[in-house]
């Protein structure tokens, strides 16, 4: 009995003499912080994933607080609504940015991008792209080891064992940007997100001229600029052999996609144009 | 019998296959494709245009600045095409295409295989020709030998070392080189010590080459101070450090420090016989002997091959490739680098042609590491390879670079070590290059 009362009452007496030693302690070296930040941060979502360019949610936190203008400032993971509710909280201007959706440009699929070679490395991009141009002939296309499925936070990028390709599930991207980063390929591009995820984009990125491309994939850009032809908007430039459509000058007319001799311009969610009525045929 | 201190390893050396054939000369190819970039730094700029017509040791590309290298024609003919093709590894790089017409020299240059001895040319005379030459390290790092000669002010070469070690297995280009060509490499010794001004040269010849031991000394009794070193074979002997170490037994600092801070330089033995060729005959580099080797190559050979000769030419003229999976390496088995692309052609630094076939050509699943620690104790610089690999996995870089990355000379050591048959060198060499490059833009900064 004895010995258990030995135990307990030092126990207790060297707890108390620490709390009290820890009280003024803390009363005396307390860190005074912008009690808002802590508000800030927890209607921000809270993933950490870095999209923001800040060390995690926090340290956009303290500069969503400390900034006077925060119209660079942006959580492309909360979105608009969240930042308007912060901004308002803080009675400062909202910054306004529309909403961008993650996307895989590159349409060689196992069977329009046959494979010369077999990939005995590590399967990581990285170090594949580091060693070679890859099993196709494509030394710009997706490489299908996943670094970019690795890089989301979101779950909203998968390879598809089918196609060999990196594919964006558009309802659970939030555009942070990490797997633009983690592709060392740059195969994947933010871009404009349309209400029902609808999209047109060019579905390559090889610089390849036309030739060179047909040959290493049957659905890559050949440069041909019929595309750029019938765009009414300007939205498409052709670079280093390769179309590119302006996410933020495209309308969605969808004249490009049924020019696009080899298919590389893709359409997401809309309908293909009736095929050309003949005018004249008819009326005559 | 000395080596170097710690690490290394004992792959089978695979030399039986090649090593008693004579060097034989290549074909002419009829269409070669010669690639502005085979050399460590600047790719050189390029001299001729389409429709050039060009003789034998013309000089089709100039060396960007200092730390880069000449370039000459391999073959007479036209200059068809100045434009990107596509290299070993399926990736487009600037080359001049030149479609051969007969085997004309340009003028000049000396063909007669007399041996030419005396050499009275100054240090200044003998770096200038073999700039002009265009001679980088033919060991495959291709450093631009004559940046390596260039002793910077204030340090003072001791000794020069050759390296005729030749630790990579399968490999016999050097051996060969040193059994066939002593006498031009014991000229090409003598001309070396020279141009850095040394009294003391050291041909190290690791000891599973007794013929080329024996050869060599045999011939230097002529030769004031050059030694021929027998070393106890172990790879990577013939990494630059390790050679050092073995020879001297002094250590090169972490990088950035240079050999030439411990007073030694190093040359491979065939540049020792490209710089024979450049100061004496006055023949630019613009061909080397490539090994083209593999268990299952029907007729291996040692081939003198013109740069610019299709890969696929001389494994055709060794019996062509089996069927089934084939891992074709531009170099050998422990730092080779697969081809995916076999229309491409032999560069300045191609020492072999390794044909690894059938099930060795693919690699053993990896299971988890068990810190065995066998990749430490392998590891010729003292790093700790299982420790990179993580970090490079988890994109620590700057961890990486606290734990010395820049040191690693990317052997291999540890990947062949490994029981669990992780691959260490992949996630090591990206962690390497990544560390590299933050490095690079960090001083660019400055």
């Amino acid at each position: 009995m004895m010995s258990l009362f030995y135990t307990i009452v030092p126990l207790c007496a060297i707890g108390l003499v620490a709390a009290i030693v820890l009280y003024f302690v803390s009363q005396k070296f307390k860190v005074e912080e912008d009690p808002r930040i802590d508000d800030v941060e927890k209607m921000l979502p809270g993933a950490n994933c870095g999209g923001c360019g800040f060390p995690g949610c926090r340290g956009l936190a303290t500069a969503l607080v400390e900034q006077e203008d925060i119209s660079s400032l942006y959580c492309s993971v909360g979105g608009g609504d969240c930042m308007k509710a912060i901004a308002d909280y803080l009675g400062k201007a909202a910054p306004v940015k529309e909403p961008q959706v993650a996307t895989v440009r590159c349409g060689g699929t196992c069977e329009k991008r046959p494979r010369t070679s077999t990939y005995a490395g590590t399967k990581s991009c990285a170090i594949a792209s580091s060693v070679y141009k890859g099993e196709t002939d494509c030394a710009y296309g997706c490489l299908g080891y996943g670094d970019c499925v690795e890089a989301c936070a979101f779950d909203a990028i998968h390879i598809n064992p089918e196609t060999g390709l990196a594919e964006v599930d558009a309802d659970k991207c939030t555009a942070c940007g990490a797997c633009v980063s983690a592709c060392p390929k740059g195969v994947i591009e933010l871009r404009k997100k349309w209400p029902k995820n609808r999209a047109i984009y060019v579905s390559c990125v090889s610089k390849d001229k036309g030739p060179v491309t047909m040959k290493a994939c049957k659905a890559g850009c050949i440069g041909c600029s019929k595309c750029l032809k019938v765009c009414e908007f300007g939205a498409i430039t052709i670079e280093n052999n390769l179309a590119f459509i302006d996410s933020t000058k495209c309308r969605l007319c969808r004249k490009c996609v049924a020019e696009c001799p080899t298919g590389a311009i893709k359409m997401v969610g809309l309908a293909p144009l009736p095929p050309k009525e003949k005018p004249e045929t008819k009326e005559n | 019998m000395k080596t170097f201190p710690i690490g290394g390893v004992h792959p089978s050396d695979n030399k039986k296959w090649s090593k008693s054939k004579a060097i034989e000369v290549m074909e002419l190819p009829d269409v070669v494709t010669i690639p502005l970039a085979q050399h460590i730094g600047a790719p050189a700029t390029a001299l001729v245009k389409k429709g050039d017509a060009v003789k034998v040791g013309d000089k089709i590309a100039e060396a960007t600045g200092f730390m880069s290298a000449n370039i000459h024609a391999p073959i007479s003919g036209t200059v068809t095409a100045v434009d990107l093709q596509p290299n070993g590894q399926g990736l487009r790089q600037m080359m001049v295409t030149i479609k051969r017409e007969g085997d004309e020299w340009a003028e000049g240059i000396d063909l007669s295989t007399d041996l030419v001895k005396e050499c009275n040319l100054s240090s200044a005379e003998i770096i200038a020709r073999i700039k002009e030459a265009g001679i980088v390290g033919m060991g495959g790092a291709t450093f631009p030998t004559h940046v390596k000669l260039s002793i910077p002010e204030g340090k003072k070469a001791e000794i020069l070392i050759i390296n005729g070690v030749e630790c990579e297995p399968y490999l016999t280009s050097d051996y060969r080189t040193m059994l066939e060509r002593g006498e031009e490499l014991l000229v090409g010794t003598s001309i070396l010590m020279k141009a850095v001004s040394v009294e003391k040269a050291v041909i190290g010849v690791e000891n599973n080459k007794p013929d080329a031991i024996k050869h060599l000394k045999e011939l230097a009794k002529d030769y004031n101070g050059i030694e021929i070193k027998a070393l106890k074979t172990m790879y990577p002997q013939g990494g630059e450090k390790q050679l050092i170490a073995a020879v001297t037994g002094r250590e090169v600092p972490a990088p950035p420090a240079l050999p030439i801070d411990v007073g030694a330089v190093v040359c491979n033995a065939s540049t020792a016989v490209a710089v024979y060729e450049a100061v004496q005959k006055n023949k630019p580099l613009v061909q080397r002997v490539v090994t083209v080797t593999g268990k299952s190559i029907k007729d291996t050979k040692n081939l003198l091959t013109r740069f610019g000769t299709p890969v696929s030419a001389l494994i055709e003229k060794c019996g062509g490739l089996p069927e089934g999976d084939n891992r074709v390496l531009n170099g050998g088995p422990m730092m080779g680098r697969p081809m995916s692309n076999l229309q491409s052609p032999v560069m300045k630094g191609c020492s072999g042609i390794t044909v690894i076939s059938g099930a060795e050509a693919l690699r053993g699943e990896p299971s988890a590491c068990i810190k065995c620690a066998k990749c430490i104790e392998a590891c010729p610089m003292g790093l700790e390879p299982y420790l990179l690999a993580k970090q490079s996995k988890k994109k620590a870089w700057g961890e990486m670079e606290k734990n010395d990355i820049t040191s690693c000379i990317e052997c291999g050591c540890c990947q062949f070590t490994c029981p669990a048959n992780i691959a260490l060198l992949d996630y090591v060499r990206l962690g390497k290059q990544t560390v590299m490059g933050i490095i690079r833009a960090r001083n660019a900064k400055k």
